[in-house]
């Protein structure tokens, strides 16, 4: 299955993956909270990621990895 | 076995940037190390930091790095490319950096042909100190010191740097790219590499002008920032190379 990875304690939670997310899957976790007082963003199904690696390449944290698998 | 399609570049280093979430500085900092250990020139290069956000860029390329007085970074770099010609040099810039207080540096550094690369990220505004009207400020923006927008009677128009530089006879490379969506910063990364590789092939002065955003001295959110961008920036600011005299790379 392809797999996105969030190093969370990065992220600033700036939506800017959300926004470019072709499958609409990706989503801040209002349930969380990191070290930087942001909401960490997160993926709400997994299954659908077809692994194009746009919310990564946009991303200006690093905070994204994206293995195909 | 999975694929890792895409990760951290190892041109950075683990230090979590200092900008404000969703700052293009972040974007242009990846392409930038992306494109140097694509280059396999990373353990060779040297990275001139300025004065403004991203005055700490030297805490996040992982390669040697110095930080100008504020403007200076043309003059810095020109030291360290003349004293080591094999090492890979460039400046990171903002607009308040290299199109207010260095203008006299970057125009000469030009003028003498210098084989560095500068990377100037404009994005209409200075960052740091608190949003205040730079030379790039678009007409009627309004910044700090401009509570009612940016007007051409009292401060002229915008300039614009990329079309200036590309007057420069001594001057080899220069394109004016953008960050705002997945195919625009891929254009962009192409910039920033061919920009490298004409310094690696000796060709001579080589500028890549990237329009940025500044989502908190815009006061917008960041999606909101980008697509402004692409609304107000590039209306003004048009994309393309402006001067190419470096043939094939």
């Amino acid at each position: 299955m392809n797999k996105v990875i969030f190093n969370e304690a990065f992220c600033k939670g700036c939506q800017l993956c959300i926004d470019v997310c072709p499958k609409k899957i990706l989503a801040l976790d209002t349930e969380k909270v990191n070290a930087k007082g942001y909401n960490p963003i997160s993926c709400t199904d997994m299954s659908a990621c077809t692994a194009c690696s746009i919310c990564a390449r946009v991303c200006p944290d690093s905070v994204i990895s994206v293995e195909r698998g | 076995m999975a694929n890792i399609v895409y990760e951290k570049s190892r041109g950075l280093t683990d230090t979590p940037f200092t900008y404000c979430p969703g700052c293009s500085h972040g974007t242009i900092h990846k392409l930038i190390a992306e494109s140097l250990v694509e280059l396999d020139v990373l353990d060779k290069s040297i990275a001139i930091a300025p004065v403004g956000c991203s005055v700490l860029a030297y805490e996040f390329f992982n390669c040697d790095a110095i930080q100008a007085a504020h403007g200076r970074a043309p003059a810095v770099a020109t030291g360290i490319k003349r004293v080591e010609p094999d090492k890979i040099v460039f400046t990171y810039q903002g607009d308040g950096d290299l199109a207010s207080i260095g203008t006299a540096e970057i125009i000469h550094a030009a003028h003498r042909g210098e084989n560095f690369t500068v990377i100037f990220v404009n994005n209409g505004i200075y960052g740091m100190t608190g949003g205040q009207m730079a030379p790039t400020t678009l007409i009627n923006q309004k910044t700090s010191t401009s509570p009612y927008g940016r007007q051409e009677s009292t401060t002229g128009k915008p300039l614009l740097v990329s079309e200036m530089m590309a007057q420069i006879p001594s001057a080899t490379y220069i394109e004016r790219v953008s960050v705002h969506d997945i195919r625009h910063i891929t254009q962009a990364k192409k910039a920033i590499k061919k920009a490298f590789e004409y310094q690696i092939a000796n060709k001579g002065f080589s500028m890549v002008e990237v329009i940025a955003d500044c989502p908190v001295g815009w006061n917008m959110t960041p999606v909101d920032a980008r697509k402004t961008i692409a609304d107000a920036m590039i209306p003004y600011y048009p994309l393309g190379v402006y001067k190419d005299a470096g043939g094939e790379a």
